[in-house]
């Protein structure tokens, strides 16, 4: 029992370096963006007006107005940047389902020694450059780039296509980028599954793909679930690959938060965009964590 | 799970890992083509390399990304750690929702939001921008990796060695120092290899928070690339590409000459 007083120190702070450090860093900075987001632009450093003012009493007047929000709602450019970001993400995380799960698969199913060398295969795009794996696609997509070259030596077609810069070469680019985050969830769920099952499937007269429909996709629902999330929350904010890959026309929520940051210098609306996507994305989050942690405790 | 991979896997895998791979294949191609463009054959040349090794901005800006990479990675596995500690070894304690939150949420969060949020609080608390910061940002962010990563495997480590250790007298920062990290060691350097990776790697985030004097290699990639393609990226990405399969290469090897060697022991120690 010599031990107690100091294993109760030791857990307390173990806890508290990360706690304290994620509420600075992580937590309270959203409070800011909330802040900030009722308050008006003005030229000067910081470029914004005070919210709260001091006015003698317990606690503080709120100045702030609402002026941003029914801004965001009033001009279409936010509107259509937000639905469209919607769309494009959902689309990318459908198509992220549809390559990733079948390769997936096939990794889980593949015999032991090739499954950890295919499993490094997916992984490894992931750790190099994202910038420059995005940048790769430029030369490929191009009009005068190597896919047209290509189609064009043989004769498939007669005049360049436009590949670069509209909403397919987006689409590439997030497929691309984001695919292994679709394939690892659902590897790690699908590599747990208890062959069993599948054998009394059979036994039972099922059919190869009647027990995969009623038995290996079922039981997958949770890495599905986790791939989606994984794919989905971050390519609504996207910013890089609509930038690079994408055209005059592809509105993204995150470019045009990036453009009033940077260009238009206006903290506050930025602001109100941040907390306008983050109302979106709060119940994608949820699901996530839900399923994120559910896995990491009961992993064997 | 290994029966019954079928035609269809195969093609499948096939396709994803041509998918997967080509652009990288065609980026390191190009970074060896003697002509300006990166679409058209012009004959060998490293001449782009050396271009590489002499544009003093781009080596300034990579030698600023690496500090920050390897301080974030140091710190991020450090508290990464101890989040994975007290999520999966502590129990129930207050706060513990909010912790769990706090602690997943940067895996999804878009970059966008994550980098506007953290230079606000920066202005508020009137801290200079610059390097430090930058580090502040990835850390925050990397942590997040780490404790998935050092999750999985203390959910897969035998308590028993600790208990055995605890009974035979050790106190619990020995048993951790002696047992603990060794055992955790294959998490803790793919956590950290992965936090540097993701701190070396981070555009938005860093754009937000850097300051005058504090330019990071993706930063002076990304206006680079805005210009138009340069073989010169092409030389930069092949360097990064082959140092990443490097590394990872012989990190696996390592861990999985260990994996054998312990499996050996086991078996030795079971017969014995």
């Amino acid at each position: 029992m010599k031990s107690m007083p100091f294993r109760i120190t030791g857990r307390t702070l173990a806890v508290a370096a990360p706690y304290v450090w994620l509420l600075i860093f992580f937590l309270a900075p959203f409070a800011i963006v909330l802040k900030l987001s009722f308050a008006e632009p003005l030229i000067a450093q910081p470029p914004y007006s005070a919210v709260f003012e001091w006015a003698g009493g317990l606690l503080p007047n709120f100045t702030g107005s609402l002026d941003n929000y029914q801004f965001l709602l009033t001009d279409d450019l936010y509107i259509n940047a937000y639905l469209n970001s919607i769309k494009i993400a959902m689309v990318s995380t459908i198509l992220c389902l549809l390559i990733g799960y079948p390769m997936a698969y096939g990794i889980a199913r593949a015999p032991g020694a090739w499954r950890n060398a295919l499993l490094m295969l997916v992984i490894l795009p992931f750790w190099t450059s994202f910038l420059i794996r995005v940048y790769a696609w430029i030369g490929i997509l191009k009009n005068n780039g190597i896919l047209n070259n290509v189609l064009l030596g043989l004769g498939i077609i007669d005049e360049p296509l436009q590949l670069l810069h509209n909403n397919f070469s987006v689409y590439i680019g997030i497929v691309y980028s984001y695919l292994p985050f679709m394939i690892l969830p659902l590897y790690a769920n699908l590599a747990r599954m208890d062959d069993s099952l599948l054998e009394s499937a059979a036994d039972l007269g099922c059919r190869p793909w009647q027990a995969f429909t009623r038995v290996t996709l079922p039981l997958s629902i949770p890495g599905i679930i986790a791939g989606s999330m994984l794919v989905f929350i971050p390519v609504v904010g996207e910013f890089v690959i609509p930038e690079l890959l994408g055209g005059p026309d592809t509105l993204m929520i995150g470019k045009v938060l990036w453009n009033e940051f940077f260009q238009n210098r206006d903290w506050p609306v930025a602001s109100s965009v941040a907390i306008a996507m983050l109302v979106l994305l709060v119940i994608p989050i949820v699901i996530f964590q839900h399923f994120q942690n559910k896995d990491s405790e009961s992993n064997p | 799970m290994n029966k019954g991979i079928s035609w269809f896997n195969i093609c499948m895998l096939l396709f994803g890992f041509v998918f997967l791979y080509a652009p990288i294949v065609i980026l390191i191609i190009f970074s060896f083509n003697s002509g300006k463009l990166v679409s058209v054959w012009s004959g060998f040349s490293t001449h782009w390399y050396g271009a590489l090794f002499h544009n003093e901005q781009i080596l300034e800006a990579a030698w600023i990304s690496l500090k920050i990479g390897a301080i974030n990675a140091t710190i991020a596995t450090i508290l990464g750690t101890l989040v994975a500690f007290a999520l999966n070894r502590f129990g129930r304690f207050r706060g513990r929702t909010l912790f769990t939150g706090m602690a997943t949420a940067p895996l999804v969060m878009p970059d966008v939001i994550t980098g506007l949020a953290t230079l606000l609080l920066f202005v508020g608390i009137g801290m200079a921008r610059g390097m430090a910061t930058i580090t502040i940002a990835h850390i925050t962010f990397s942590l997040a990796f780490v404790a998935v990563i050092v999750r999985a495997r203390i959910s897969a480590l035998d308590m028993s060695l600790e208990e055995a250790a605890m009974d035979l007298g050790a106190r619990p920062v020995k048993t951790f120092i002696l047992i603990v990290v060794p055992l955790l060691a294959p998490a803790l350097v793919s956590g950290w290899l992965l936090a540097f990776t993701l701190s070396l790697d981070d555009l938005v985030i860093a754009s937000f928070v850097a300051g005058p004097g504090a330019t990071t290699l993706p930063m002076v990639v990304f206006s680079k690339v805005r210009l138009g393609v340069s073989p010169e990226i092409n030389a930069l990405g092949t360097i990064i590409v082959l140092l990443v399969t490097f590394c990872i290469v012989i990190a696996t090897l390592i861990f999985q000459r260990q994996e054998r060697q312990k499996i050996l022991d086991d078996q030795m120690a079971r017969r014995g």
